[in-house]
């Protein structure tokens, strides 16, 4: 199944969907931080990939290689950051899908050179199907 | 959307990588925000400045970017840094705070920005002019500019603002356009507004019950910019107010009618509850916060009147801009002689104070009071700028 969407950094991954319907406040929030030299915390553990808070519907799962597919974004200008600590660290999701973009994982993706694309459907595209992003295509095999 | 040939080449890699990058990301932007086209930018303002905001990520991504060659293309500010760039151990920041914090700054010198940090850049020469579109960071700046000035423009992020510095462009959408700058809530303000801190206390009590409106306020009488500065720092803080307008004050109002058929209307007629709100600290008093947002040189001065000759039970730390406290070296010596401290560059919110032991703050500033409980771990008492150093002098909150 091929579906045409918005680039919003381009480049092509191919990888595992993992999805969250309610896939918001991945990137942490800054109104819950409690460590003073961050200043936040976020759902994700930047060093690992995997999703620390426990509130969250995919805690303990890993997002590292996985095509990582969600309604929108949100938290503070810092979870741009988190993206990118996760690039660096290697543990980065291989592409983002998602409804709607937001400003925060939007940046992120692209200082992160992670291909992203929005305006999908996500309700065709379940957890453990392998999806390929080019560009503005999301191709679900 | 549609971008000029200059901006395809920057867009394609033409310009190199570093503008590349930058016109991704306003690009992305513009595009999620339905923009039809890109304008150029007259200014910034950076904010993310804080080691405490930005973290090591934060640090290797502006190394990475200042080493594909990034340069602003347009005046540039810093918002506040984590310390004083120059008196950082008078202030009692730990050493390795003060060395992640000299990264950062050294990473954006390295872009060609001053090593000035402040919230207050209009005060220090980052002026735009009305109708100016500029691309800002910081709420109460954001909320200066556009009202007060009446320059154009939306709350920038950190990566967004120098973004728009490197590739001097923003996208044209939200404050950029005539549309969105109408009011829809008109505030009818029936108390008397005489206190400084009634501006703050204002902003509290509209900015909790608005996010992203644009708020026009009628019945006050007069209002220094200085009052405006406060009343729009605690509108951005306590809601996410980015634009306001005053009866017969601002640029705006004055020209012609600001306000959007069908606004809804909310009645103030008094500022008690937001008293009680932001006063909900102890009645001993540690730590003393004037200067948020930065202090002006006349703000230095009335504190400097206050203290002069007195000695000090409470730490206190008045905040400002390295060039105002350098226009001011007489009232910093009267405060300094008391026991207070005149910090450059630097913020409460965004300085590791919770590290420093610190319980029991008072503020002047609404954008303090909110932010300081959860940031850094203190209670509050929210008054006067005398009432604040009334406490400063006796360790107590006046009753």
């Amino acid at each position: 199944m091929k579906m045409v969407g918005r680039a919003i950094k381009s480049g092509h991954a191919t990888g595992e969907a993992l999805v969250a319907r309610e896939f918001t406040g991945w990137l942490g929030n800054v109104d819950t931080a409690t460590d003073e030299t961050m200043g936040w915390l976020g759902c994700v553990d930047p060093k690992t990939g995997v999703i620390i808070e426990k509130q969250h519907p995919l805690y303990g799962k890993n997002v590292a290689g996985k095509v990582l597919v969600f309604t929108t974004g949100k938290g503070s200008t810092v979870g741009s950051y988190t993206l990118y600590a996760l690039k660096k660290n290697g543990v980065a999701p291989a592409a983002l899908v998602c409804e709607e973009s937001e400003p925060i994982v939007a940046v992120g993706a692209i200082i992160s050179d992670i291909p992203m694309v929005d305006h999908i459907d996500i309700g065709k595209i379940h957890t453990g199907f392998i999806v390929e992003v080019s560009g503005d295509t999301v191709v679900v095999k | 959307m549609d971008l000029t040939a200059e901006e395809q080449e920057m867009l394609s890699g033409e310009k190199g990588p570093a503008v590349q990058k930058a016109m991704e990301i306003v690009v992305a932007l513009a595009k999620i925000y339905g923009a039809k086209r890109l304008v150029p930018v007259k200014s910034v303002n950076v904010s993310g400045v804080s080691y405490k905001n930005l973290g090591d990520a934060g640090i290797g991504f502006l190394n990475e970017w200042a080493g594909l060659g990034a340069k602003v293309s347009v005046p540039t500010t810093l918002n506040p840094a984590g310390m004083d760039l120059v008196d950082w151990k008078k202030q009692g920041v730990p050493k390795d705070f003060a060395e992640k914090q000299e990264k950062v700054i050294d990473a954006f010198a390295r872009m060609g920005i001053p090593k000035t940090c402040t919230c207050t850049p209009y005060l220090i020469g980052n002026l735009p002019k009305k109708g100016d579109h500029i691309a800002w960071g910081e709420s109460s700046a954001v909320c200066y500019a556009n009202s007060v000035i009446g320059a154009r423009t939306n709350r920038e992020g950190g990566p967004s603002a120098l973004a728009a510095a490197i590739c001097g462009r923003t996208g044209e959408f939200g404050y950029h356009l005539d549309k969105n700058r109408m009011a829809n809530v008109v505030v009818e303000v029936g108390c008397p507004m005489e206190k400084d801190s009634d501006f703050g206390a204002l902003g509290q009590i509209i900015g909790k019950q608005l996010k992203n409106d644009v708020p026009y306020f009628k019945g006050i009488k007069a209002a220094s910019n200085y009052q405006l500065k406060a009343l729009g720092a605690s509108l951005a803080a306590w809601g996410g107010v980015a634009l306001f307008h005053v009866d017969g004050i601002t640029p705006e109002a004055k020209e012609k009618n600001m306000v959007a058929e069908g606004a809804q209307t909310i009645a103030v007629e008094s500022l008690k509850e937001a008293y009680d709100a932001m006063n909900t600290g102890s009645d001993i008093i540690d730590f003393v916060s004037i200067g948020c947002p930065h202090a002006s040189v006349s703000e230095i001065r009335a504190v400097a009147d206050r203290v002069r000759g007195k000695k000090l039970k409470a730490t206190l730390w008045v905040t400002t801009a390295r060039a105002t406290k350098e226009k001011a070296p007489d009232a910093v010596r009267a405060i300094e002689d008391a026991g207070g401290l005149v910090l450059a560059d630097t913020c409460v919110v965004v300085s590791p104070i919770r590290s420093m032991g610190y319980k029991h703050l008072a503020t002047n500033s609404g954008k303090m009071a909110y932010y300081s409980p959860n940031y850094c771990g203190v209670t509050v008492r929210f008054g006067t700028m005398e009432q604040c150093l009334q406490a400063a002098v006796s360790g107590r909150w006046p009753a």
